[in-house]
């Protein structure tokens, strides 16, 4: 089985970045509701597993466009940019300086004297951060330019290494309890 | 008052035969079994009319097995007959077994597989042998008081059960006959209980302490919609647990040595679970112990024991917070808390849950019967009793899938609480020139190092062409199905070169054996085994042409050209006819070779689906902004 439709289309919603959160749960559990295997239990194995290839295309693309990074990240992706599996890509020196000292202060942060603390306060930085990029992915995918697109890519792929330092975070705030 | 039942033309091929459904709590300490009844959701007793069946089987060498009240009171005097708790050693190796050996009283043998099969008077049982007579006890009392053969059942698990342990939960209803609806998450299952009794809106937390399990399910509750949001837990902790805590202590109030026998330490966890019981009504209890040679009055306090469980259930409390966080859920957005398994009685559990969400959990269903009453209520619209019904459990992976790579690391490809039915693929590549097979070894569990995580299975993808390191693609897929059971399928991408496997555990039954022991059990009962697997192929043949009849009249003329709903049906008549003979590998063929000439049209009944759903939602839409 192969489905055609990208995600956006799956689920009858304009390709954008903006997205209305509310709606996609609302149409998610909606589609749930015809194409879940559960709803093909007393039918043909057939039919089951169709539903259960069906169910995980639609659940891949409601994680998929429910979350700003992976969005964007799918949204470069159908524009031929994979950014999540380059091997190599420039990334400003400047940020990466940034990241740098950040990380060094979430490597350091159990041995703070209020790790809590210190960690929730990290974790703020990394969140303002995000968003600074989300809003700049957000101008730039709209603009129909080749440089706009670029700069797209490069937020897209500043936020993966903000990403990859909350998931660190949350690590060591797991480890703390 | 009797109601009509009306059905819709092509909604219910035969709307006097309602199917018999149940749903079947399969737990540590009890095990209990429900149907809808008049549209309520009831558990049905055996003939002295007690619901609860304690999930204790007795073997001995020339009789049948005794399961429930008569082996548990045997439990004490013969210990290592007498299988209790066996839960515990669902999908569990040979070393997970030892990690609880000391607190079980059983021998074990170890198989060539690594899976622990406990020596008994009646020879070696599997786990899943054992659990195999508890489900069959309950099967024969649903029929009993239903009055005919079951069409399915759905049988609980703990929401934090691994891979290895839903498959031999799966195995276990297999040899004992039952058709698997769904395994159902324990805590959705109470959750259902609750949810359809108050018509419930928002999110919800179902703290779940059992016998042997904890598990810990934040929920949202959306029209019908029943969505697990995050899941966690501990799948070896639960009153055994408390018990045992009460058990060591009362050996050292008493002066005993470690070297007790195994009816004397099961003595003394029998006498701790019923002190703790009484300790849920009592501040403080005095009992007289007599054991391996000491004879001494102990009293226990609330306090004293609130103590020694005092771990544990700081553990539980750290679960809850994270499956919160998880979630994406802070606490003050739980709307209730509902509370499920024997071991919620315990008062300090009770206080330890109020305080953490901030609100006194609801007790007001049974939390023995709560799961099995759900987990009916499910089996009822599955087996396609509720047409009409808008339920739908949506659940997720409790521990995350990954693959072993090089220095013993683990890369996820499903992540802890992604919804599932998933499929996931990654490719990985050769690391040395001319490499021409690839050992994939998959593991469950969140640490880094394969080490730490569970082994699920190993293969080998062999006749990959010899090229340069790095030069060869193998994609790795994992497919999660609703019951939350993995299949893996490896391909290289140059050659096509496949290999793909149901994930059966490194310590699971095969599927080999799983035959031995039906033909077993078959000869046993006389039954023949093949008249069996004609009926199999003869029900699959059956639903199959039913769906698709139904499927025709609803879409054939909108779906179809004359010509493919013409082809079609000469397939269908001929499977009707190979129906009508003997050979049960010519229907299964059949079903096969059907169910391939109407993919296309399946595929365009979903397409139609998916438009009838957002169609829908535009309506609304439209009306909403008037």
């Amino acid at each position: 089985m192969d489905i055609k439709q990208n995600y956006f289309e799956f689920y009858g919603l304009p390709e954008a970045y903006e997205l209305d959160l509310g709606q996609l749960a609302d149409r998610h559990l909606e589609l749930q509701k015809q194409l879940h295997p559960d709803r093909f239990a007393h039918l043909s194995d057939q039919e089951r597993r169709m539903s259960a290839q069906y169910t995980a295309y639609l659940n891949e693309g409601y994680a998929t466009l429910r979350s700003p990074l992976l969005r964007a990240q799918y949204l470069l992706k159908l524009r031929g940019i994979d950014t999540h599996n380059e091997s190599s890509a420039q990334i400003d020196p400047m940020f990466l300086m940034q990241q740098m000292e950040l990380r060094e202060r979430v490597e350091e942060a159990p041995q703070h004297t209020d790790p809590d603390g210190e960690l929730a306060a990290l974790d703020q930085e990394v969140a303002q951060a995000m968003a600074e990029l989300q809003a700049e992915f957000r101008r730039m995918i709209g603009e129909p330019s080749q440089e706009a697109l670029d700069a797209a890519a490069s937020a897209v792929r500043k936020m993966q290494f903000l990403d990859k330092l909350s998931r660190e975070i949350e690590r060591l705030e797991d480890e703390l309890y | 008052m009797a109601l009509l039942q009306i059905a819709e033309p092509g909604q219910s091929p035969d709307p006097h035969k309602r199917k018999l459904a149940v749903g079947i709590d399969l737990g540590t300490t009890n095990s209990l079994v429900a149907t809808v009844r008049s549209g309520e959701s009831v558990t049905l007793p055996d003939e002295q009319g007690r619901h609860t069946l304690p999930s204790v089987v007795r073997y001995s060498a020339e009789a049948q097995p005794e399961v429930g009240y008569d082996a548990h009171a045997s439990a004490v005097a013969d210990p290592h007959n007498t299988i209790q708790s066996v839960k515990r050693l669902m999908g569990r190796g040979i070393a997970d077994v030892r990690k609880l050996g000391e607190e079980l009283p059983y021998r074990f043998e170890r198989t060539e597989e690594g899976m622990p099969y406990l020596v008994t008077a009646a020879g070696a049982k599997s786990p899943v042998e054992v659990s195999a007579d508890i489900l069959r006890t309950l099967q024969y009392r649903a029929e009993q008081s239903l009055g005919g053969e079951l069409s399915g059942a759905v049988i609980t698990v703990p929401a934090y059960f691994d891979d290895a342990q839903r498959q031999a939960t799966k195995d276990a209803a297999t040899l004992a006959g039952l058709k698997v609806l769904r395994l159902l998450s324990e805590p959705t299952a109470a959750a259902v209980a609750y949810g359809l009794d108050e018509g419930a809106e928002g999110v919800i937390a179902v703290y779940d302490l059992g016998g042997g399990t904890f598990d810990i399910s934040i929920l949202r509750l959306s029209k019908g919609v029943f969505e697990v949001l995050a899941t966690g837990g501990d799948s070896a902790l639960g009153g055994d647990d408390l018990d045992l805590a009460l058990a060591n202590w009362l050996i050292a109030e008493l002066g005993l040595g470690q070297n007790l026998s195994a009816s004397e330490a099961r003595y003394l966890t029998e006498q701790s679970r019923a002190i703790k019981e009484r300790l849920t009504d009592e501040p403080s209890v005095e009992v007289e112990l007599a054991v391996a040679g000491a004879q001494k009055t102990v009293t226990v306090t609330r306090e004293t024991f609130g103590e020694l469980i005092k771990h544990l259930v700081t553990h539980t409390i750290r679960a809850c917070r994270r499956a919160l966080k998880d979630a994406g859920i802070a606490v003050e957005d739980v709307k209730d808390v509902v509370m499920v398994g024997g071991s919620t009685r315990v008062p300090q559990v009770r206080a330890a849950v109020a305080d953490f969400f901030g609100r006194a959990p609801h007790i007001d269903i049974d939390p023995d019967r709560v799961v099995a009453l759900g987990a009916a209520l499910q089996a009822d619209v599955l087996a396609g009793n509720k047409p009409d019904s808008e339920m739908l459990l949506l659940d997720v992976i409790p521990l995350s899938l990954g693959l072993e790579t090089m220095g013993g690391l683990v890369e996820k490809l499903v992540h802890r609480n992604t919804a599932i039915p998933v499929a996931k693929a990654q490719e990985f590549t050769t690391f040395q020139d001319g490499q021409t097979a690839m050992a994939i070894h998959v593991v469950q569990g969140e640490r880094e190092l394969v080490d730490d995580c569970r082994s699920l299975a190993r293969f080998v993808l062999r006749g990959i062409p010899p090229m340069a390191a790095g030069a060869a693609k193998i994609r790795v897929t994992f497919q999660v199905d609703a019951d939350g059971l993995l299949s893996v399928a490896a391909q290289e991408l140059s050659t096509g070169v496949q290999s793909s496997i149901q994930v059966k555990p490194s310590y699971g039954l095969s599927d080999g054996e799983i035959e031995r022991m039906l033909k077993d059990s078959y000869s046993h009962a006389q039954e023949d085994l093949a008249l069996r697997n004609l009926r199999e192929q003869q029900v699959e043949a059956d639903r199959l042409l039913q769906s698709l009849e139904q499927a025709i009249a609803v879409d054939g003329d909108a779906l179809l050209e004359a010509a493919e709903r013409q082809s079609l049906e000469a397939s269908m008549q001929t499977l009707r006819e190979l129906r009508e003979g003997g050979d049960y590998k010519a229907i299964e063929a059949g079903v096969k070779a059907l169910a391939q000439a109407s993919d296309e049209f399946a595929a365009r009944r979903m397409d139609a689906g998916i438009q009838r759903a957002l169609r829908g939602h535009s309506v609304d839409e439209i009306e909403e902004g008037r």
